[in-house]
């Protein structure tokens, strides 16, 4: 019973440790495809694809973070007489956590998702097989473009969060709370830093970086049939979510120490 | 052309070919035959180095690609095309960009030739003005006839068909039969053709081979096929199996 339980056990951990290595191998295919040029259309058609249609979600989940923040903060702040602050502690809260993290989760439910479910497709139906007998290898035509778009489109996604999460806490402390609008924004030109930004956009070239890599390694591994894409696709998102909260805790101690 | 030396391939164990020994002479057209699972379509896939065989060697002209680097592979690849058995054309291209990619990809012709070439290869495969459709826009039958295309867009030495005429229709299948006899004739390629149609097989092959379970088991040119006297030959090209025997019941009809 005890061995039976052991090796189910190390079994478990082989197969953890065999995905980290596989992911180590593809992530240096990526670096060894790097030596090419990478196709800029095809990057551009991917920023569009996964990044601009990803901005109205992302959009509508930062706004509504935005407000609440502010209407759960508001009342204590001004029972403090700590109003002066809220603007401050929002645009903070939001540019080195919120949205570098929500638009993370975001794009890992609907471009991670994405990824993988197309790549995993052409897997299935032997497309990613005619791309190697045709001489062209998927790493360097499918997987360089994602991970690349995606790094250069979540740090753009998350500057709109920003603002936009911003504004949802200004729409409150404004028309809620009846903090006036020039205290609030003095009170984020006041406490916010540059590096309160740039901190948020080093993670979240991070978070695109790995959002495609995972999408890209669950798309080239899924199991066959139709099955085997919705498993992949889902193993993804969870991953990728998983991995976005993780390294995010590490990253806030080396940014923000 | 290609050269399969004592080939093994196992699977988690399981033995999928056993010791095949197979030679493609230049512009010839070898069916290989059997039954599903019997591993043809894993012997076309070492052949193109879409996998590696467990030991053994494939030879492809003068060069072992068995344990090639991609890179070197590559090379080899642009000697040769490969028609998918679901036709595998990239769902996100059209008709025309499909035809295009390996010229788009390795070669530095201009956009009109580029053009001129879709258009003619299109052209052999009957399917002239498709350009601009979506491959979910065709039939199953066109989409084998635009893979074919896309693997001959290239001009390659050598065209590998993974069962071109599966889920056809008896007249497309034919006429997917008349194209890889003209192909070979056109451009003189060396073909190999995996099928389980035996029609089909003694229509197009100089050569036919029979794979059974996982063993060459004949390989013969097509009266030699047809008048084999191994059981397991006759059996599939017949399309019949063992008799069942069968109780004896007595019916009192009096």
């Amino acid at each position: 019973m005890l061995m039976h339980y052991l090796e189910k056990v190390g079994s478990r951990v082989i197969n953890v440790m065999e995905g980290f290595g596989a992911v180590i191998i593809l992530i240096g295919q990526i670096f060894y495809q790097l030596k090419h040029v990478p196709r800029g259309k095809h990057v551009l058609r991917q920023m569009a694809s996964l990044g601009v249609d990803t901005l109205p979600i992302v959009a509508l989940t930062m706004l509504f973070t935005g407000m609440v923040i502010t209407l759960q903060t508001a009342n204590e702040f001004i029972r403090y007489g700590a109003q002066s602050t809220i603007g401050g502690i929002v645009a903070i809260g939001v540019a080195r956590e919120l949205g570098p993290v929500l638009t993370g989760v975001v794009a890992a439910g609907r471009v991670g998702a994405a990824i993988t479910a197309e790549i995993s497709t052409m897997k299935v139906t032997e497309q990613i097989d005619a791309l190697k007998v045709m001489a062209t290898n998927p790493i360097g035509y499918l997987v360089v473009p994602r991970v690349i778009a995606c790094m250069l489109m979540l740090p753009l996604l998350v500057i709109c969060g920003d603002v936009i999460g911003t504004f949802g806490g200004w729409i409150i402390s404004t028309y809620y709370a009846n903090i006036s609008s020039a205290m609030y924004i003095q009170s984020i030109t006041t406490f916010t830093v540059v590096h309160d930004i740039t901190g948020g956009l080093i993670k979240s070239v991070f978070f695109g970086a790995a959002i495609a890599v995972i999408g890209c390694y669950y798309g080239l591994n899924a199991p066959n049939g139709a099955e085997g894409v919705g498993k992949a696709t889902t193993q993804s998102v969870v991953g990728a979510i998983i991995v976005i909260f993780i390294s995010n805790c590490f990253m806030s101690l080396i940014l923000y120490r | 052309m290609i050269h399969l030396k004592n080939v093994n391939k196992e699977f988690n164990g399981r033995i999928i070919l056993h010791n095949i020994n197979l030679n493609v002479e230049k512009g010839e057209t070898l069916a290989i035959i059997g039954a599903s699972g019997s591993g043809k379509s894993t012997l076309l896939r070492l052949m193109i180095g879409l996998l590696q065989p467990t030991s053994g060697e494939v030879w492809i002209k003068d060069t072992e690609i068995s344990q090639l680097p991609e890179i070197d592979l590559d090379k080899i690849r642009l000697n040769m095309g490969m028609v998918f058995q679901y036709s595998a054309l990239f769902d996100s291209m059209t008709v025309g960009d499909n035809v295009a990619f390996g010229l788009k990809e390795h070669t530095k012709f201009t956009s009109e030739k580029i053009q001129q070439v879709v258009q003619e290869k299109l052209k052999l495969v009957e399917l002239e003005g498709f350009e601009a459709m979506m491959p979910n826009e065709l039939s199953g039958g066109m989409k084998k006839r635009i893979s074919l295309a896309r693997a001959i867009a290239f001009e390659p030495e050598i065209v590998l068909y993974d069962e071109p005429s599966s889920g056809l229709d008896p007249i497309m299948a034919a006429k997917i039969d008349e194209l890889i006899v003209n192909t070979q004739q056109v451009l003189g390629v060396t073909s190999v053709v995996v099928t389980h149609d035996m029609n089909s097989a003694f229509h197009i092959a100089d050569r036919i081979a029979m794979v059974y379970d996982g063993e060459l088991i004949a390989i013969d040119d097509v009266d030699g096929i047809k008048n084999s006297q191994d059981l397991r030959v006759r059996e599939f090209i017949h399309g019949t199996i063992k008799p069942i025997k069968r109780r004896q019941t007595h019916v009192d009809r009096s």
